[in-house]
């Protein structure tokens, strides 16, 4: 009979793991190395997110010691790979991928999608197709002779497009089944000639998000994720993963929209009365509330995927932001009137820190409706969680080219 | 910091859960709450003594079960929700943790600790329900000389239910805590808005009293009424909890216009809300039971004024919206849900209020009044 027990003391513990960073300073001296080649040497040690496989940046260990590598790197002065910039691929791309690639699509994209050497946008929403994402139209045709797909269609509201190398993509390969039925997820390369981006000025005045209209784009069947067909389930854990990576952030203390706040309040006697005194005090409760529901959802998941709770977690996250940074707009007074820049750029990543209430306010909006609306994250916990019935729904059975438009 | 359940702790819910479960079904409460016999006092002793809840935060060597905050946590969530008539709250968090306070090396302290964890006797701390921590030391009773106490303290929880009262009492030799036993008071329960746990008015006229030994009695009246302030918070989501599932349970079975009336999306949207609200205020629950249990006294205040702040709101929040999407059935003496209602708003008020915990967390978080 085969021996089934575990080795003991094989899974990587905070000792095992520290000397594995001390190893790794070692060979790389962060005060010298480029940061480009110290990024990569860190993915290859396993250091990048711990819990990932070994040879794909991890070391199969539970996510919480992540936390130990970043507070021994940081102390060290090693460089990090911009997390702001490559939100969408670190939250997004790489849990799907890890989860429904190929070994070789994991191997050929996890590692530059990590360094940030490959930015991620994500090519999900589309004009006609938001919170019901699965009526998508874009079209992805297979070419008998080559096998690769042909991908015609328009996708908007896309963040980073402008920037990105790579996108997740998920078009429509059968409008003869019902809607769900007939998608299939590609990893779309953003440099192919039939790709073009423009950028769509949000309310804050700048493009954070772009239109994306994509005319006979050539996807080589390699570069499918998942069965044909079988797009929307990838998808979900896309959408799963994306509510956790907006929602569910390890803050310290004060770490959100709660900051600047807390500091107007503390930094400028001046603005204080008796009344926004409870309601600031209100707004840091649920701040810290926010902050803890967060940290347990993340306990609870150390082990598994993430549940319909980050969904929870998302609609905590945008209440909370918009909260805050109404009241913070609301206790600057007068200077709440003044608006830093409404210059219309391209942001190479968003900052909510960096600029005034205003944009912090303006910004916040945008929390209620990327990733899935409020009013989506209801009827999702509302029915997945509460086992609630469903939204009565006439599109379930029916082919997707017969719905009615 | 731990935010989840251990599996002991998982263990011991489930434990307290079947017996309540077997011994306080809904009937059961509703019959009682009018008698003259407000308390199971066979629940009571079968929980405090053979489960040994009494002696849940008494170290072993006191003869207690050396468990923390966190377990005493669990078991009132689950005395929340099934509004259990049992002094749990006053006698076993309440008055234990303000003789936990005083010198335990001293033969009366340990003592009476020992009785009331073994669940021989049971105890209430005199003072008012809606005393909240931070509060000036109470000078509604005095001792003289020969320690004899003479006031009268309102509004005292689960007093009804005890034998002993630890009192505060201002002596010649400044504060200090008292014991007394119940019956050379004048104990008179009173009919309060929270059915399920009772309220007494406590008067002594020169009753006989021993002073218990404390290095700094204030303190340790202030530590228990942080201690169970931060507890209270679990029992608010024992209450939250149950009215979100009952009421979910409700509207998934109750058809109007030809539909299940939980599968209207202003009601799911409500509901979603609420689960929303319950989690939150479990997982600030969770952080001030867990903070009580490590002992950082500013931590443990700071995480129990946050619980406060949070869990009083959503447990009258929840309860207020089991009445109002039950319907008619909601409104009635008969359903169960009134219990809740009424736990909830009174739990609103004792150990201080949301707006009183937010302005104790001012100074501990620099936020200076303006
Ligand atoms: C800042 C920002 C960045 C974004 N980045 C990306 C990106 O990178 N990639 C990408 O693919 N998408 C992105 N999006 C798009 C986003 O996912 C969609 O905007 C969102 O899913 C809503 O779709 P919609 O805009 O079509 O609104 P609609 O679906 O038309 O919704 C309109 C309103 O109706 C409500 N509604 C719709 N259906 C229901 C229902 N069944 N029940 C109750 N209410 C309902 C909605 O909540 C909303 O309030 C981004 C959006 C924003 C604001």
């Amino acid at each position: 009979m085969a021996e089934s027990h575990p080795t003991p003391g094989k899974d990587p513990d905070a000792s095992e793991v520290r000397r594995r960073v001390a190893e790794l300073l070692a060979a790389y001296d962060p005060a010298r190395v480029p940061r480009e080649k110290f990024l990569r040497a860190r993915f290859d040690a396993g250091l990048a997110w711990v819990h990932f496989p070994e040879g794909l940046g991890g070391l199969g260990a539970p996510r919480a010691l992540q936390a130990v590598v970043d507070a021994e790197l940081a102390a060290a002065g090693a460089p990090d790979n911009d997390p702001r910039r490559i939100g969408i691929g670190l939250g997004m791309a790489a849990p799907t991928i890890l989860r429904y690639g190929t070994e070789e699509q994991k191997r050929r994209f996890l590692r530059p999608l990590w360094t940030g050497e490959e930015v991620w946008c994500q090519l999900f929403s589309e004009p006609g197709a938001g919170s019901d994402l699965a009526g998508l139209r874009t079209r992805a045709v297979r070419e008998p002779d080559s096998g690769d797909w042909i991908v015609d269609g328009q996708k908007v509201w896309t963040s980073s497009a402008h920037l990105a190398r790579w996108a997740i993509l998920i078009a429509r390969t059968d409008p003869d089944v019902p809607k769900h039925q007939g998608i299939t997820y590609f990893l779309c390369d953003m440099t192919d000639p039939g790709v073009e981006v423009r950028p769509l000025r949000q309310i804050t005045g700048e493009a954070e998000f772009n239109e994306v209209f994509l005319t006979g784009v050539r996807i080589p069947d390699a570069h499918r994720l998942g069965a044909i067909g079988d797009g929307w389930r990838v998808a979900q854990a896309t959408l799963m993963n994306e509510r956790v990576a907006i929602g569910g952030m390890a803050l310290p203390r004060e770490g959100g929209m709660i900051g600047p706040l807390a500091a107007a309040w503390r930094e400028r006697p001046e603005l204080r009365t008796p009344e926004l005194h409870d309601r600031v005090l209100s707004a840091w409760v649920a701040a810290e509330v926010v902050r803890l529901s967060a940290e347990r959802v993340r306990q609870q998941m150390a082990a598994g995927a993430p549940g319909p709770e980050g969904s929870g977690l998302k609609l905590a996250f945008a209440r909370l932001n918009q909260h805050v940074s109404g009241l913070e707009v609301e206790l600057m007074g007068e200077e709440g009137l003044r608006y830093g820049d409404w210059t219309m750029v391209r942001p190479e990543s968003v900052d909510f820190y960096g600029r005034d209430a205003g944009y912090r306010y303006l910004r916040a909006k945008g929390n209620s409706i990327e990733g899935g609306t409020s009013e989506i994250l209801r009827n999702i916990i509302a029915e997945r969680v509460l086992g609630l019935p469903a939204e009565p729904r006439t599109d379930k059975d029916v082919a997707w080219k017969d719905l009615p438009r | 910091m731990n935010l989840l359940y251990s599996d002991v702790e998982d263990d011991l819910r489930t434990a307290v859960r079947d017996v309540l479960a077997d011994r306080c079904p809904p009937e059961a409460v509703l019959g009682r709450i009018e008698s003259e016999l407000p308390y199971d006092t066979g629940l009571w002793k079968l929980l405090a003594a053979e489960l040994g809840l009494a002696g849940l935060l008494v170290p072993e060597h006191l003869g207690g079960q050396g468990a923390s905050a966190r377990e005493a946590a669990v078991v009132l969530e689950e005395l929340g929700s099934a509004v259990a008539p049992v002094p749990f709250l006053g006698s076993a968090v309440l008055a234990t943790s303000a003789l936990l306070g005083c010198d335990t090396a001293d033969g009366t302290v340990a003592a009476l600790l020992a009785r009331l964890a073994a669940g021989e006797a049971t105890a209430a701390l005199a003072v008012p329900l809606s005393g909240a921590p931070g509060a000036p030391f109470p000078g509604s009773v005095t001792a003289d000389s020969e320690g004899r106490l003479t006031g009268r303290v309102t509004s005292v929880a689960d007093a009804f239910a005890a034998d002993v009262l630890v009192v505060p009492a201002g002596g010649p030799q400044g504060p200090g805590l008292y014991e007394v036993a119940a019956a050379d008071a004048a104990v008179e329960r009173f009919s309060s808005l929270d059915l399920t746990r009772p309220l007494s008015d406590v008067t002594f006229e020169a009753a006989p009293a021993r002073l218990l030994p404390a290095a700094d009695p204030a303190a340790a009246l202030d530590g228990a009424l942080l201690t169970t302030a931060g507890l209270l918070a679990s029992e608010q989501v024992g209450v939250a909890q149950w009215c979100l599932d009952e009421t979910v349970g409700h509207l998934k079975q109750r058809h109007q216009f030809g539909r299940v009336v939980g599968g209207f999306q202003s009601l799911k949207h409500r509901l979603a809300d609420l689960w929303l609200e319950v989690v939150s205020a479990r997982a600030a629950a969770r952080a001030a039971a867990d903070a009580l249990a490590a002992g950082d006294h500013l931590e443990a205040a700071l995480a129990v004024h946050v619980a406060q702040a949070t869990a009083s709101s959503t447990a009258v929040h929840a309860a207020e919206e089991a009445i109002q999407l039950h319907g008619g059935i909601g409104m009635t003496w008969e359903h169960p849900a009134h219990l809740r209602l009424k736990r909830a708003k009174a739990d609103e008020l004792a150990l201080g209020t949301p707006a009183r915990h937010r302005a104790a967390l001012s100074p501990l978080v620099d936020l200076p009044p303006a």
